[in-house]
């Protein structure tokens, strides 16, 4: 092969290299969501009550502790599940029973749950059960948002705050 | 495992002949893939550290800081950021090709193993470093990556809060998330540039700068293509919205859009089998080792050349053991040695002439002796009958002798064509065993044993101890390096260097051999 010929392939396979690094390198798009849904966020991190309850620690048993672990109450480590749900528009949309953390169960439970939405106007419920009670919720809530399309709405439990609050 | 490699090496084998072509063998960048991944890996360090300078970590400012980089001062930092993300592309485009080709020639079984597997963490640091650098950008794609990668890591049982509740809203980030990732992004392109360093060790001078024109011209190329088409931002991330359509790298998100349809732990499970099995690879199925080389230390004059010329570093040289009165001699590490055969070639006593009934030399490999080659070289040329006679030396790597062989043209096949001392060359022409040698191996620039025709051009042509003698005339010699599918132009190649031998003077036929006939040679 020739001088020219051959500086002529070496060009043309640079040329290749760069069309192929200049396109690949951001295209073709990749649709993550599609513009007409909104979606919202259901996260929170939550301990629930201690399993059994705590009892009181008679005063031989405190004095039995070595001094600086001395502590008036006597409580199991492991921490009850908690059970969360959600209804949009009335309609059950979410139920999940969310078992502590940790070895010994007895970190937070941990939520974060994501659900597409078509924007527009609706209605959330939401309840959580954080004890050892059967029936029922220990927090209840309920929201009416007005989504925008590719909106993130973010839903977050704070038992401080008195319990579900949008971000 | 070989229906799959087969057309992968024809197809990297006709490539790499039109690459041959345009580019010469020296400087084919399928030669050069390592080398070239080394190169880009400088790229993105040297522009990197520029990045790195104009860098802003505030949560509100990173975006505007890369902006600033990018459009104030197109001409430097803009340049920069280009460069950065082409060269980190390309060496992700190196890596799978290197990796490919690896696989496709079989060279990550035996005791190249260990090349393999270190590569494979490479290839996790690679996309984790890509990664990392994406999220620092902290536009919509960096924001896609960030929600879904931290996802995918929160889908792991030991991680404690979702690492992704760190992006639920807006007011979720702080200061410090950006010089975790900051610090992040350049640890670990650091580990892998320390495991780029132990994925070499058990290769002796590995190529680790391609050729200066290559370099040259694969920078030009990136230059041309940061100022005409420079790597932009997509629009700042903002987490209150969901991002929609986003410009994906394909080099280094290929496999992004999986998590939208396989759940975080099937793509775990994936990941996990892809990874394992890629790191199985060179035992399946176990390869049938040749033996290791053996030194005889009768033989053996302790100079080195074993050591130089070993493509494994398989070889070392010790203390004298058996009193004789050399410094040194060497030994073999049977779990690094291929059984290639170079260092054979590489040894003095590696002489054909010498009149000895059982043929030795300092250091031999069991499968492809010394004594055997020169019995096949005597037996090839019994077969030549019509002239001018032409006996090919070759490598099993390369085209199969068989396919060449006729009444005039015979063929010797080694392990490697670095297994051929210079000498049979000598031996075959003055002793009239044939009219001419032909010597071809697997292409140029692409050898199996990796330096095994790069020694063989340098010895024969007096480069490289030990030397072709001066007195072989040179025009009754030819080379051609073929890969394995050029059976057809090689005939051919042979059919033309016959032709010429015609115009030459009849070489005398062979002599029955008779013991007088052998000479002993000093080394």
């Amino acid at each position: 092969m020739t001088g020219v010929f051959r500086y002529a392939g070496q060009a043309l396979a640079y040329l290749g290299f760069a069309l192929l690094l200049g396109y690949f390198a951001s295209a073709p798009a990749y649709t993550y969501r599609p513009a007409d849904r909104a979606e919202v966020k259901l996260s929170f991190s939550h301990g629930g009550e201690r399993k059994g309850g705590c009892r009181p620690l008679t005063p031989a048993e405190i004095a039995k502790l070595p001094p600086n672990m001395r502590r008036s109450q006597a409580c199991p480590r492991e921490r009850v599940p908690l059970v969360i749900e959600m209804d949009v528009g009335g309609q059950l949309a979410h139920r999940e029973v969310l078992p502590p953390s940790g070895l010994s169960g007895d970190g937070p439970s941990r939520a974060y749950r994501r659900f597409q939405l078509p924007p527009g106007e609706h209605r959330l419920a939401l309840r959580l059960r954080d004890s050892e009670r059967r029936d029922g919720f220990d927090y209840e809530s309920s929201f009416t948002v007005a989504l925008r399309p590719r909106q993130n709405l973010v839903i977050d439990f704070r038992a401080e705050a008195g319990g579900f609050v949008i971000r | 495992m070989q229906s799959i490699k087969r057309p992968l090496r024809l197809a990297f084998a006709v490539t790499e002949r039109v690459f041959d072509r345009a580019f010469g063998p020296a400087w084919n960048p399928l030669h050069n893939l390592g080398a070239l991944g080394f190169f880009y890996y400088w790229i993105v360090a040297v522009s990197g550290i520029y990045l790195y300078i104009g860098f802003d970590t505030g949560v509100e400012r990173v975006y505007a800081s890369i902006e600033r980089l990018t459009h104030a001062q197109w001409y430097l930092g803009g340049v920069m950021r280009s460069l950065h993300r082409y060269a980190s592309d390309a060496l992700v485009a190196m890596a799978l090709l290197h990796l490919l080709r690896e696989f496709s020639f079989d060279r990550m079984r035996g005791v190249r193993w260990f090349s393999w597997l270190t590569g494979v963490p490479i290839l996790w640091l690679v996309y984790a470093s890509g990664v990392s650098g994406y999220w620092l950008v902290w536009d919509e794609l960096a924001q896609y990556i960030a929600l879904t990668t931290s996802e995918w890591l929160d889908a792991l049982p030991f991680f404690g809060e979702p690492i992704a509740r760190n992006f639920l809203a807006p007011n979720s980030l702080d200061d410090r998330f950006f010089t975790l990732l900051i610090f992040m992004h350049i640890a670990i392109p650091l580990i892998l540039l320390f495991i780029l360093w132990v994925h070499l060790q058990r290769l002796s001078k590995p190529r680790i700068n391609p050729p200066r024109g290559l370099a040259i011209g694969t920078l030009a190329m990136m230059l041309a293509l940061s100022l005409v088409h420079p790597a932009v931002s997509q629009p700042p991330a903002d987490l209150a919205k969901v991002p929609g359509d986003v410009g994906l790298d394909w080099f280094y998100l290929a496999a992004y859009p999986l998590f939208d349809h396989l759940s975080y732990a099937w793509v775990w499970g994936l990941a996990g089998v892809l990874t394992v099995g890629l790191a199985a690879l060179p035992w399946l199925p176990p390869l049938r080792r040749p033996r290791a080389a053996v030194v005889d230390l009768e033989h053996c004059n302790g100079c080195g050349r074993c050591v130089q010329d070993c493509p494994y570093a398989a070889v070392a040289m010790v203390p004298r053991s058996d009193g004789q009165p050399f410094a040194q001699q060497a030994v073999v590490d049977a779990a690094l040695c291929v059984g290639c055969g170079i260092c054979m070639a590489a040894c003095p006593p590696s002489m054909p002439f010498r009149r000895i009934a059982e043929l030795a030399t300092g250091i031999d490999v069991p499968d492809a002796s010394l004594n055997d080659l020169r019995e096949r070289t005597h037996a090839a040329a019994e077969r030549l009958s019509v002239s001018p006679r032409v006996l090919v030396f070759g490598c099993d790597c390369s085209v199969d002798m068989a396919a060449l062989a006729n009444e005039s043209v015979a063929g010797v096949s080694l392990p490697c064509i670095g297994a051929l001392p210079p000498s049979f060359v000598d031996y075959v022409l003055s002793r009239g065993l044939a009219d001419g040698v032909f010597l071809t191996g697997g292409s140029e620039g692409a050898c199996v044993n990796r330096l095994g025709i790069q020694w063989t051009e340098l010895r024969m042509d007096g480069e490289r101890d030990p030397r072709l003698r001066d007195r072989v005339p040179r025009e009754r010699m030819a080379r051609r390096w073929a890969a394995r599918h050029e059976a057809t132009s090689l005939a051919g190649e042979i059919a033309a260097f016959r032709a010429q031998l015609a115009t030459l003077p009849a070489i005398r036929p062979p002599a029955p051999a008779q013991p007088a006939d052998i000479r002993e040679t000093v080394a």
